[in-house]
């Protein structure tokens, strides 16, 4: 008789079947949240710092990656734009679903005319092309952080409210939450302690899906110059800034444009590893 | 189904209709007004006044917004408060070149997206197409300036065999403006393309784990015959509506890469007007892109109703 196998914790089970694209997605992640919280691992420099006259010096005279269009330091300009970039991303995606889970569960729960009206406005503003509607806005308000955090965050609400309605309304049909209305149990109740609970896994997955795009919002808002003002720069304003070193073959403007595209990749690796998990009969069973 | 259509246009009408209302509040209700944005800091209340009596801003909002969305629906869009020319005639001169840009990449970008999702539902779960399927995901999560960059530090720096800007000018042959689309329609290909293959992928596969496939499957036929007898005519309809949702993605990409590449289109007035708050302006390049937006979005369910027999011939 053979041995019965050693037992395996539950959570080393659940480590080891992380696929290997989910584990670089996890080190990419990992390596820029930590220059985020302690920039002075990389930065050597404060991110005004003029180091040099030059424009777009070679590697050695201003820093490890060289100088920027000003003779600042690049990587250190680098490390505080991924402060804040990721910053914003994280506040806004954190704003955006608060605000489109709580309307998407309200609505989904009740069927009064407050319902009828949130959806209706929610169709409108997804009749609009996303950066379009921040740009009118941006006209009008002009650039300052906070309608940057507000614009952002309200047109990704609408996406998250469009996904948490439709859980929802699937979740609430359910027998349990019926169960938990014949016990007498408040809407609050039956939100947070019945609906919430099992929508988590793909609320995770379209939390990172908003943060990718709240990244490249941002960015390509900063790009444009209608985002975050220089002298401050995230990375899209450091793109921008940089991009004329293209003429004199600088890859200036590539390095935080790379940035941008680690992090964006490495969460939709993420991203596919979950839902390739939650889904996988549907798209690998049949082959 | 002609009924089904008519409520699906009727629809989009109302929601062009709610998209001029909020384009018009949009820029209107908010503090500062037209009249501010003109003159600036050095704005006394008596030049205030008189600007805001010439441009008409002393009457009320509704009364503006009936006659601006009467002088639109006639092409005039007013007059742009930076250079003082009619909006119409700036926006003329730009939008051929917007559209060229995007038709190009749409025709170029649609038949190879359709392949590689196809190819990919094909050998689902294989060497092929987790490649591919890996290469569509980084490329989505790019940003448009870094391929743009990429492209141009590639074939414009280092090789010179294309132009750096896309600007045309009037003294250039016309294989010399073709040359400077070809970076910024490249761009714009290969961003559109990674959504839209991965989106026929999924498609077509949704379509691949139904029971007529199995059956199809289970009597003997090659999976390729499978694809294209059985499984493709039915993909049909959500393969349609990726195409036209990714178009729309178009309306905002346009904007990106015009930048990028200094290219005189819509894209790149609408950027410019934003920066000097030349609201008229502004105002009349998001109607258009809008309008874009909900029609690519109209044409999507259209199709989908048409390519539908279920919808088509209705019980």
């Amino acid at each position: 008789m053979n041995a019965p196998p050693p037992p395996r914790s539950r959570v080393w089970t659940c480590v080891s079947q992380v696929p290997v694209s989910a584990w670089i997605g996890i080190v990419i992640l990992a390596f820029w949240v930590v220059l985020a919280v302690i920039p002075s691992l990389l930065a050597g420099h404060r991110e005004a710092d003029v180091l040099t006259n030059e424009s777009f010096a070679a590697p050695g005279v201003a820093g490890l990656l060289g100088g920027d269009y000003l003779g600042r330091d690049l990587l250190s300009r680098l490390v505080y734009a991924a402060r804040r970039t990721l910053g914003l991303a994280v506040l806004i995606t954190v704003l955006a679903f608060a605000a489109g889970v709580f309307f998407g569960f309200l609505v989904a729960a009740s069927r009064r005319w407050i319902g009828l009206l949130l959806n209706s406005i929610n169709d409108v503003l997804l009749a609009f092309p996303s950066l379009i509607l921040a740009l009118i806005v941006i006209a009008a308000l002009g650039t300052s952080l906070p309608v940057l955090i507000l614009t952002v965050a309200m047109i990704e609400a609408t996406r998250v409210f469009r996904v948490a309605r439709a859980l929802g309304m699937d979740i609430v049909a359910m027998d349990f939450v019926e169960a938990a209305r014949a016990r007498g149990e408040g809407a609050w109740w039956i939100m947070l302690r019945e609906v919430l609970p099992n929508a988590i896994p793909p609320l995770a997955a379209e939390f990172g899906v908003r943060f990718t795009y709240s990244i490249l919002f941002i960015s390509a808002l900063g790009f444009l110059g209608l985002g975050v003002q220089p002298p401050d720069a995230d990375w899209g304003v450091m793109v921008r800034e940089n991009l004329q070193g293209l003429l004199f073959g600088s890859i200036a403007p590539l390095v935080p444009a790379a940035a941008i595209a680690s992090v964006t990749i490495a969460v939709n690796l993420l991203v596919d590893a979950q839902l390739r998990r939650t889904t996988s009969d549907v798209a690998y069973g049949l082959a | 189904m002609v009924s089904l259509i008519l409520r699906r246009v009727l629809v989009s009408v109302a929601v062009l209709w709610l998209v001029t209302i909020l384009v018009f509040s949009g820029t209107e209700i908010l503090p500062g007004d037209v009249a501010e944005a003109v003159l600036g800091q050095n704005a006394t209340e008596e030049s205030l006044a008189a600007v805001r009596q010439r441009l008409g801003l002393d009457r009320p909002a509704l009364v503006r917004y009936v006659e601006w969305l009467r002088h639109a629906s006639t092409g005039n869009l007013g007059v742009s408060l930076a250079s003082g020319r009619p909006v119409s005639e700036m926006m003329e001169e730009r939008i051929g070149n917007t559209l060229r840009l995007a038709i190009f990449a749409a025709l170029i970008a649609v038949p190879i997206a359709l392949t590689i999702g196809m190819l990919g539902a094909l050998r689902a779960g294989r060497m092929l197409d987790r490649s591919l399927s890996t290469m569509t995901l980084c490329f989505m999560s790019v940003p448009e300036y870094f391929v743009a960059a990429v492209l141009v530090l590639i074939f414009a720096v280092r090789l010179r065999w294309l132009p750096v800007t896309a600007t045309p000018h009037a003294d250039e042959s016309s294989l010399q403006s073709l040359a400077g689309l070809v970076l910024p329609v490249t761009t714009l290909t290969v961003v559109l393309l990674a959504h839209m293959a991965r989106m026929t992928r999924a498609a077509i596969l949704n379509v691949m784990s139904s029971p007529y496939v199995e059956n199809a499957t289970l009597k003997g036929m090659t999976r390729a015959r499978v694809i294209v007898r059985h499984a493709l005519p039915n993909a049909l309809p959500p393969i349609l509506n990726v195409v036209a949702l990714n178009l729309a993605y178009l309306v905002s990409g346009v904007i990106v890469v015009e930048t990028v590449f200094n290219y005189p289109g819509l894209g790149s007035l609408m950027v410019s007007a934003v920066a000097t708050h030349d609201l008229p302006l502004v105002q009349a390049c998001a109607l258009d892109f809008c309008i874009a937006y909900v029609f690519l979005n109209l044409a999507a369910d259209v199709m989908s109703i048409l390519a539908n027999p279920r919808l088509r011939y209705p019980k």
